[in-house]
């Protein structure tokens, strides 16, 4: 079977983003776009966690009974997630104390358990782990984008770096990260929407040429 | 003055929903309707309680004796996804009508982060003790129980807030794009804005 990486590789990052259209893994976006650094750290912790668990659940989908799969796949991601916990702790104290009760919670992200349990555990390895890359980048760009719009709002700088003084408290409150995150699901749906309707009217319009062609 | 402490704080002042942002999945997904989201709550507050109850001796009396406190994400995932089986099980048996009302949302409370972000909170003791006001020294397994059934009530509380909301928003002409998940959040951001005030206190 040939794996369509360019398939899988848009899908993840725009056709079924995990955070803008699938709504998937929401408290870590919410609790932690305050900053856009955040939001590469978080993401970096995740897509590492998506690409091994995939690995490990695609090599291992024959051998787990169906049975107990569920339980198995967990113990799979919150191994990894230990592991990231801990590596964090060593050599990266200061994202370890920025992400802080975030990052055990990873182990309940809707995302890893429905990448698991719906791509990796039916798919070879390699188009595993591109999944887990490519679903992972996805997350990341999202919670970066989020972070950078309620950053330079809420407090006037980016990735750290000061801007201005000028500053709206609302986006940088737990209120503003609703807020942000309903109007950006909102302008996805708008533009996805937009695009498949010209797609459609463009192929409607294929569909009339050749019809008088004939 | 200590327990009226960890209820404000625990309902209130740090609302697990708004303003820590656990447990967005069920707030979201179960708050169509009025009577389903406070199903939703109760259990979840039910879990959370006995979560709170069984893990905290876990982490203090056995993982932190024996030096494998990086073990515990390991731990708790084990101890809330039995204790999960095990309610359903316990209520299919001793009380049908209980497992009528709440059954349906037990198996979905395992992937609460609501209930794992609980049994870390208060494992955390430095945190734990600055959220309530009490020396860190001081806390012991009561505050850890006190904690847990008002968070969940907590959660509770703002998940039939918003259920009231989207019933009255669902009759409301709406935007296409804004439909669904979106609208539900800039209704949870007003919300979380009422829930401010609390943090001014």
């Amino acid at each position: 079977m040939k794996t369509d990486f360019k398939k899988i590789a848009t899908d993840g990052i725009i056709t079924n983003n995990p955070t803008l259209k699938l709504v998937l893994g929401t408290c870590p976006t919410l609790a932690l776009t305050t900053m856009a650094m955040n939001g590469i750290g978080m993401g970096a912790a995740v897509t590492f966690v998506l690409i091994c668990s995939n690995i490990l659940v695609s090599l291992l989908r024959k051998v787990i009974p169906s049975k107990v799969r569920i339980p198995a796949f967990v113990l799979i991601i919150a191994t990894f997630v230990t592991i990231v916990r801990l590596l964090l702790d060593k050599f990266l104290p200061d994202i370890y104390e920025s992400l802080g009760l975030y990052l055990p919670l990873i182990v309940v992200n809707c995302i890893i358990l429905a990448r698991a349990e719906s791509f990796a555990s039916k798919n070879g390895v390699l188009a595993s782990a591109a999944d887990g890359l490519f679903m992972g980048l996805g997350f990341t760009i999202a919670l970066t984008l989020m972070g950078a719009v309620r950053e330079v709002l809420g407090s006037g700088a980016l990735f750290g770096i000061k801007l201005w003084d000028f500053q709206i408290g609302f986006f940088a409150q737990s209120s503003g990260a609703f807020f942000t995150y309903g109007v950006f699901i909102a302008l996805f749906a708008f533009a996805s929407n937009l695009i498949a309707n010209k797609r459609r009217k463009l192929s409607a319009k294929q569909v009339d040429n050749t019809k008088e062609v004939q | 003055m200590e327990y009226l402490m960890i209820v404000v704080s625990a309902m209130f002042i740090n609302n697990f929903v708004v303003v820590q942002f656990l447990g967005i999945c069920p707030f979201l997904g179960v708050s169509k309707d009025f009577k389903s989201a406070l199903g939703m709550g109760l259990a979840v507050t039910f879990v959370m309680t006995l979560t709170c109850l069984i893990t905290y001796p876990i982490y203090t009396f056995l993982l932190v004796p024996l030096g494998i406190e990086y073990l515990e994400i390991i731990v708790f995932i084990f101890v809330i996804a039995s204790l999960v089986q095990m309610i359903e099980m316990a209520l299919k048996k001793f009380s049908p009508t209980l497992y009528n009302a709440m059954g349906i949302y037990l198996p979905l409370i395992t992937t609460n982060c609501a209930v794992l972000g609980v049994a870390e909170l208060v494992i955390d003791s430095a945190q734990i003790a600055s959220l309530i006001n009490i020396s860190a020294s001081s806390m012991n397994l009561g505050f850890a129980v006190l904690y847990g059934i008002f968070a969940g009530l907590g959660f509770t509380l703002s998940i039939v807030l918003m259920s009231g909301m989207r019933e009255k928003i669902a009759r409301l002409p709406i935007a296409k794009s804004l439909k669904g998940f979106p609208i539900a959040m800039i209704s949870a951001s007003f919300i979380a804005m009422a829930f401010y005030v609390f943090a001014l206190i």
